[in-house]
């Protein structure tokens, strides 16, 4: 157990290493004086040589990457081009946004996607089995962007139910907070509740024709304990494997969805940084975002573990 | 008790613990049925070992399938089964599953899949213990813990919280066996218990199941395609072909003078005396019949060296192979011309396999 | 622009061929998938002949005629500079379809061969490979379009650059796997030991059998690619206005929905018929090609 998990740490930080490389080389990368990109619009001479200065980039290439990393683990990751404020503040104040904004997707996805996937395939060859997978086909093919605009159009403008942008802090107004989270997380929640759905189901098909399925039958369990105890028990390896693989794909959908619901967070946050050519704070986004996406896989492997003895125990007898 | 139970294993006295009367099974898809079982009946009297004996595709796990209620639900079922004095075909299955796992329990063939690979053993066996008798958490786990150990697992204490994979397959199914028996069941039906496992450890597994039906007066379906299991362990032996009981007798009867012809070809050179004992069924010449219809007719006489026109002309019934005995009589057989008791055998045209003389096979015991 | 098809030659004398006939059939028997490929083709078709099938020209403004409801003049209304929204669909079709073919080709070119270098020659080119894969999945494909939007500006090229660039380890992924399994089947094991170079084993008995694998992710990948166009088009890092695309037609209309819903809904809709369709024809595909059956 604990060798598996230093190896997958080793491999990530190795990883996060070379993300940090490309990040870092990227920038460099960027047509023409770095000194003018991370000046923005002010770009008088003295402007300039301040920058340099300030970023040090008269050293040495590797002299300067070794500062970047060495600023970025004390949390100081620039400032703002545009603002002038350090960037870790501007991303401390989007998190939140975007992580509340994950949980309910993520809740939503995971309630929503397994259980019409326990149900497709307990009821296979049932209506039901086929509603589930036409809807999650429909779910798989909807853009999260347009989706967004539909129910912005029915339940905003045609039913006023929910708010279609803005944000208010839950700690602020919880009930407020909920009317306006309620569409995003169902837009960014859907397309990975159709993934879940579908692996769910076959995982699920699996399991039920399996040996010791027969097994808790024939011990006369109920059929809520065969399925969900055993059965499903079996398919949350499966499952959760790719929940994880799909989080790449809900960072990347939260970065629409906050740009269609006008939420201020850490999406919104990358584009603005883009469009304004902010790259002191698209850099630090980016770094942040794969970093968080890497984290995100090794807790995968982790979880995973727990939830198969094979993996965590393997090999102990 | 213990008297009981040792003159019910001789003497048959008393209700049969299960009764299975004129079982048939069929599984209908789109474009045809098959017949898997055909009106197979008998009875398991309280600690007696039933060997239930046949070539692989006679029914015989269908049948103990049938008996669990573990049949998918394209099967039809026609016939009944009485556990105690209940019938369960056609039960309702909330009512089958309050009989499953506590008067009638199953082991199966494959103990290496059969046990769930993510749940330690311990949770396993106190499943069916908080499941059939509502014991706690902590009660279920020392009943667990004496259930192991009754199966043989040395260290049981320390094995409750491993998980399967940590045990080899002959400890995995002493594991089955233990989760079967936890809830003191009536019947076992143990479907090819030892066929997965190492000849070493059958050996083993066949002495748990001995020592649990001494000791707990289990009633057992030894569902098996091994004749030398059957020697071993059996009171008495069910013969199976293409669905349909061909013959049943004492398991002294059936190895010294067997009547159906296809028993005889089960038993092979077992029979002739000095001749090369046989572990596994030989070859009959011939194939299985398809089980896509039930003909009138005796389904092994296109293999059989005796069959003629009143083979094919109606299908043999099920009875007493001396005349005078009743229905009930012990010996029974389906055949038109059974061999007589000390007749011998046609030589068969299968050239038995080649296999170690096993001597001690050949009296049968 | 779609002459180069991928680095994929005809199959040859495989196991494949002789099963083609009954794949097809199999393939032809499941409706779902039929209908799919039958709306890829349509759409495929309308890309291609764009210029034939629209009725007005997409990009020319008719300012006495701004948001125009559906009617017999304009089938699916004007936007609010009076264009023909039915003529910016199908042109923002033909933009769909070049950056979804486009894109799975960069893939595939850049793909393929490190998956079959990386599972044929294992030790060091493997282990630097899956590093390298690695690390391209640690960037999740929004945040790579946008860095490379950021560094190239945005444009449909770099659009396209991005997506194909996003594709490129699943298609090194599933190669390598396909490679690793068929080094062990016994015919190409044969003909490494008859002497086979390298490059024969790989392309004349590898790659040819891998094809499926292969076929089913581009099935997967070019819906992604039509809608990650969309995506990048919408936020403005892909497609510029005033060029048609359904992504930036999504965009525009964002700002009309109240009183122009239609400008919202028919784009939405082309880009769901688009992705349903080759998403349908991608599982019936795998259904058929794949032994090891995906998702069944």
């Amino acid at each position: 157990m604990t060798k598996y998990l230093l190896t997958r740490l080793r491999q990530s930080l190795i990883t996060l290493f070379l993300v940090s490389i490309v990040v870092f080389a990227g920038i460099r990368a960027l047509p023409g004086d770095p000194a003018l990109a991370l000046a923005g619009e002010e770009r008088s001479p003295e402007a300039l040589a301040a920058i340099r200065e300030a970023y040090g980039l008269n050293d040495n290439i590797v002299v300067q990457y070794a500062r970047f990393i060495g600023h970025a683990l004390t949390g100081d990751l620039g400032n703002s081009s545009r603002t002038g404020l350090p960037v870790a503040d501007a991303i401390g104040q989007a998190l939140p946004v975007t992580l509340e904004l994950a949980a309910l997707s993520l809740l939503l996805a995971v309630v929503l996607g397994i259980g019409a996937g326990v149900v497709a395939a307990v009821r296979r060859g049932k209506p039901e089995e086929w509603i589930a997978n036409v809807i999650a086909l429909i779910g798989l093919s909807i853009p999260t962007f347009w989706l967004g605009i539909v129910l912005v159009l029915g339940f905003a403008i045609a039913v006023p139910v929910f708010a279609a942008s803005g944000y208010v802090p839950f700690g602020t107004d919880p009930v407020d907070n909920l009317r306006r989270m309620v569409l995003p997380a169902i837009v960014l929640g859907s397309g990975l509740a159709a993934v879940v759905m579908r692996q769910t189901r076959a995982a699920m098909l699996d399991s039920l024709s399996a040996d010791y399925v027969r097994t808790a039958r024939a011990k006369g369990l109920s059929k809520r304990s065969v399925v969900g105890g055993h059965a499903l028990r079996n398919s949350l390896v499966t499952v959760v494997t790719v929940l994880g693989l799909q989080l790449g794909h809900l960072i990347s959908g939260a970065v629409v969805t906050e740009q269609i619901f006008v939420l201020p967070g850490f999406g919104k946050l990358t584009i603005d940084a883009v469009f304004t050519r902010d790259y002191a704070t698209l850099q630090a986004v980016v770094l942040c975002t794969s970093a968080a996406y890497i984290l995100i896989n090794l807790l995968v492997d982790v979880v995973y573990s727990v939830i198969d003895p094979r993996i965590r125990l393997g090999g102990a007898r | 008790m213990t008297e009981t139970v040792l003159e019910s294993v001789r003497g048959r006295v008393g209700e049969p613990v299960l009764s299975v009367r004129d079982l048939s099974v069929s599984f209908r898809s789109d474009t045809r049925t098959v017949h898997a079982v055909d009106g197979v009946s008998y009875d398991l009297h309280p600690g007696e070992v039933l060997a239930v004996v046949g070539e692989s595709g006679c029914g015989k796990s269908v049948t103990s399938m049938a008996v669990m209620g573990l049949l998918p639900p394209t099967a039809r079922i026609g016939g009944s089964i009485r556990v105690g004095g209940r019938e369960l075909v056609g039960a309702p299955e909330k009512e089958l599953q309050k009989i499953r796992g506590k008067d009638i329990a199953m082991i199966f063939q494959e103990p290496m899949t059969s046990l769930n690979p993510v749940l330690t053993i311990g949770r396993q066996i106190g499943e069916v213990l908080r499941r059939h008798q509502g014991l706690s958490r902590k009660e279920a786990r020392e009943r667990s813990v004496d259930l192991l150990d009754l199966v043989g697992i040395p260290a049981p204490r320390s094995r409750i919280d491993e998980y399967p994979h940590q045990l080899s397959g002959g400890m995995r199914q002493r594991v089955m066996i233990a989760i079967a028996v936890a809830c003191d069941p009536s019947v076992l039906i143990a479907d090819e218990p030892t066929t997965a496992l190492d000849v070493t450890v059958q050996a083993g597994i066949l002495e748990v199941l001995q020592s649990l039906r001494e000791r707990l007066g289990t009633a057992i379906v030894l569902v098996t395609h091994d004749l030398g299991v059957v020697a071993d362990a059996a009171d008495r032996v069910l013969v199976m072909y293409a669905g349909r009981s061909v013959e049943e007798a004492p398991v002294h009867d059936l190895f010294a003078t067997a009547r159906h012809p296809y028993t005889r070809g089960l038993l092979g050179a077992v029979l002739r005396p000095g001749g090369e004992g046989k572990r596994r069924l030989p070859e009959i010449p011939g194939l299985v019949p398809s089980l896509d219809s039930q003909p009138d007719a005796c389904t092994f006489a296109p293999r059989c060296s005796r069959a003629d026109d009143t083979c094919t002309a109606g299908r043999p019934g099920f009875g007493s192979v001396d005349p005078g005995t009743g229905t009930d009589a012990a010996h029974r057989a389906a055949c038109w011309h059974p061999y007589g008791a000390g007749e011998a055998s046609d030589t068969l045209t299968a050239t038995p396999a080649t296999e170690p003389a096993r001597p001690d096979q050949e009296a049968g015991k | 622009m779609t002459t180069a098809t991928p680095a994929l030659p005809t199959v040859p004398q495989t196991a494949k061929k002789r099963n083609a006939n009954g794949r097809l059939r199999a393939l032809r028997r499941n409706r779902l998938a039929m209908t799919g490929g039958i709306i890829a083709a349509v759409f495929i078709l309308v890309a291609l002949l764009a210029p034939l099938i629209a009725p007005y020209d997409p990009s020319q403004p008719d300012f006495g005629n701004v948001l125009a409801e559906p009617g017999a003049a304009h089938w699916l209304g004007t936007d609010d500079l009076g264009r023909d929204q039915l003529s910016r669909i199908v042109y923002g079709a033909r933009a769909s379809m070049q950056v979804g073919l486009v894109a799975v080709v960069l893939a595939f070119v850049i793909g393929v061969p490190l998956g079959l270098v990386g599972g044929y020659y294992g030790k060091f080119a493997d282990g630097a490979i899956s590093r390298l894969t690695d690390t391209m999945l640690a960037f999740p494909f929004l945040v790579l379009a946008v860095g490379l939007a950021a560094i190239l500006g945005p444009s449909l090229t770099n659009a396209t650059i991005a997506i194909g660039i996003s594709q490129i380890p699943a298609v090194i992924r599933i190669t390598r796997a396909e490679t690793l399994r068929l080094k062990h089947v016994d015919y190409v094991g044969a003909a490494i030991a008859n002497g086979g170079g390298d490059g024969t084993v790989l392309f004349r008995h590898i790659l040819p059998n891998a094809t499926s694998a292969l076929i089913v992710q581009a099935t997967v990948g070019i819906p992604a690619a039509i809608i990650g166009e969309a995506l990048l088009s919408f936020l403005g890092l892909g497609v510029q206005p005033p060029d048609p695309s359904l992504g930036v037609m999504l965009s525009g209309a964002q700002s009309f929905l109240a009183p122009a819903p239609w400008l919202a809904v028919f784009p939405g809709l082309a880009i769901v018929a688009a992705t349903l369709a080759f998403n349908l024809l991608g599982d019936g595909l795998r259904d058929v090609l794949d032994p090891r059956g995906g998702t069944r």
